[in-house]
């Protein structure tokens, strides 16, 4: 359900809230007052509401779907794991150095059978951010440290030993880039995830859930579909950080936003995202539960359809699904042969 | 005979080669300010005789430096980049790559050859810091990619030499999405049992660093290079205060445990072909 808190609204979406509180008041007025009759006036604004949900939420910006994606009540990778699977035991630590709190991960029964398959156990694991002052201090915002990685990539490797398929959820503003992060090797963290995730010998499905920022996102982020929520963002850098890089200011973040063309549909134009799970309007947010029909629904899709696949097939597959990425030129090939230039 | 007779060929190349050193007989070094001779500076490999200061290197030289006799085949000098977001920043992207080809001669930021060193089959992958940063987009990761591949279809060794601010912002996941498809490659090299030697120059940071360099079977470094994954002002934001002495330089790196070797250039040629004598033998 919506919450309506208005600590919690972002600016486009106070009209809307503020006209459904009116509608809610007046349900109640007409639940409890027999003698008047809204159910005309009930019937006009709820209509109101509808065109005015229409209006914000079918010409979002990109900058406005960041936003949402940032939206402090947006359920997070522990949430999809409440609601999409059972049984769920928690693992920690790299084994090497410590537990990192920004990414969860352990085994669950991933509930299949709602959505016509059977119920399996699943490896799932995700950036976890906070949703107070206390718990992102905790969860360091999302952004991982090199154990956190490590973390991941000694779950994964548990999984492929028990043929357990592997979801990874992403939603991270990127890897903590902090003295220790790199004392500890965040670069040869995240590359090492991405060399043994092209290897798993078993199928990886990816959902961006909130954001996906950079090799911080792509740490956890290789697989065999990637999935995409449809308000969520994925890129290379975050807006705020390609607006002081690009535009050496902070206050280009829209522009940013808009240049890096970092939604859903976006990214399935380019050939990144295989599929966009569709949110709820306004916003997972606006009703979670929903959203998560939809994205079991997806994931249950997916796995059933990767499954069928042999272990070569699966890896054959994901390479060249990998190698096909990018978009460029080629004139003629025209080989020349350096000789010694004496 | 002439009295100015080369004593090593290749060194003297086109001028587009030398971008990054500016014009004139006489060349100050930033490492310990010598005013040093370029002639001299040239046939020392441009690393800088008093204090070994290593100046930026072209794909080209690092080709002659080598391969067996200056001798080997390039490839993938067709690829071209697209502008497939339209990104715009102050300007736009396509105008950043016209000045970058301009300015370097070359059509991308990296070069890939192949030949030999002592003999034994080497696919090298070389990229260049002054094409927009040394940044990797689509054709980036693609000549990468190609480079891995010819590699372990033809049985070469592999060598990276990497010099890059990381993954290319005006490509956006695009750009991205090249660290994932580099790494992948590198997984059939490994099946092969063929080696593959990073080369990390100053600066290797971002999606670089966070992809293929990392994965070296030997990570090797130039001296004094910087390192990392988030640079260094980033870092100094986010922690709000100064970075220790000689932070993400190379020899940090080694005393971390992350480098295997720092290669003094002077012995890249030595050095890559003992090892690769000792592992293809």
């Amino acid at each position: 359900m919506p919450n309506n808190d208005s600590q919690y609204l972002l600016d486009f979406e106070k009209p809307l809230v503020e006209l459904e509180q009116k509608l809610d008041e007046m349900r109640t007025l007409d639940a409890n007052n027999l003698s008047i009759d809204l159910s005309e006036e009930i019937a006009a604004l709820e209509s109101r509401v509808k065109e005015l949900e229409r209006s914000i939420y079918q010409n979002l910006t990109r900058w406005q779907r960041v936003q949402i994606a940032r939206h402090p009540l947006r359920p997070y990778t522990q949430d999809f794991i409440d609601a999409l699977t059972e049984d769920f035991v928690e693992l920690h630590g790299d084994r090497a150095y410590g537990d990192d709190r920004a990414i969860v991960g352990g085994f669950a029964s991933f509930k299949g059978a709602q959505h016509g398959y059977a119920d399996q156990t699943v490896l799932v694991l995700g950036h976890q951010k906070g949703r107070d002052t206390k718990e992102r201090k905790f969860r360091r915002f999302g952004m991982p440290n090199p154990e956190g990685y490590r973390k991941a990539l000694r779950l994964m490797k548990l999984a492929a030993k028990f043929n357990k398929p592997v979801i990874t959820l992403l939603d991270t503003p990127g890897a903590f880039p902090g003295l220790e992060a790199e004392q500890r090797g965040q670069a040869e963290a995240i590359a090492r995830n991405l060399f043994e995730m092209a290897q798993l010998p078993v199928p990886i499905v990816v959902v961006v859930i909130g954001e996906g920022a950079s090799g911080g996102a792509l740490g956890i982020g290789v697989g065999d579909r990637m999935l995409m929520l449809e308000n969520a963002w994925y890129s290379v850098i975050s807006p705020e950080s390609c607006s002081s890089i690009l535009w050496r200011s902070w206050d280009y973040k829209e522009e940013a936003a808009r240049a890096l063309k970092l939604t859903a549909p976006d990214l399935v134009e380019v050939g990144v995202v295989d599929e966009i799970v569709p949110e709820p309007t306004g916003g997972a947010h606006r009703d979670p539960e929903q959203l998560f029909t939809t994205t079991g629904q997806a994931i249950a899709q997916v796995l059933h359809d990767l499954q069928a696949l042999s272990v070569p097939d699966l890896l054959d597959a994901r390479l060249r699904n990998l190698d096909q990425m990018g978009i460029f030129d080629e004139a003629p090939a025209n080989p020349s042969v350096a000789a010694p230039t004496s | 005979m002439s009295w100015f007779k080369r004593k090593k060929k290749g060194i003297l190349t086109e001028l587009s080669e030398q971008n990054d050193m500016p014009e004139g007989q006489w060349v100050k070094c930033p490492g310990c300010s010598a005013i040093l001779n370029r002639r001299e500076l040239e046939e020392n490999f441009l690393v800088c005789p008093k204090c070994g200061h290593h100046f930026n290197l072209s794909s080209q030289r690092y080709f002659n430096l080598l391969f067996d006799e200056e001798a080997y085949e390039r490839h993938d000098e067709h690829l071209t980049s697209r502008d497939p977001l339209h990104f715009e920043d102050r300007k736009p992207y396509t105008q950043r790559l016209e000045a970058a080809r301009k300015k370097t001669s070359r059509n991308e930021a990296v070069q890939s050859a192949t030949g030999t060193i002592n003999g034994l089959p080497l696919s090298v992958a070389v990229m260049d810091f002054s094409f927009i940063g040394g940044s990797m987009g689509s054709v980036v990761g693609e000549i990468l990619a190609r480079s891995v591949k010819r590699a372990y279809t033809e049985d070469r060794a592999l060598m990276i030499i990497s010099q890059s601010g990381g993954a290319r912002m005006m490509e956006g996941a695009l750009s991205l999405m090249q660290m994932a498809k580099t790494s992948a490659h590198l997984t059939r090299l490994a099946d092969k049992g063929l080696p593959y030697l990073s080369y990390m120059c100053n600066p290797t940071t971002g999606g670089v660093t966070a992809s293929f360099a990392m994965l070296g079977d030997i990570n090797m470094a130039e001296p004094d290079a910087l390192i990392g994954f988030a640079g260094p002002r980033v870092i100094r934001e986010t922690i709000g205060q100064d970075l220790p002495e000689g932070f993400q330089k190379s020899e940090f790196l080694l005393e971390h445990g992350f480098l295997d070797l720092i290669v003094d250039r002077r012995n890249l040629q030595e050095e890559v072909g003992r090892l690769l004598g000792l592992l293809m033998a």
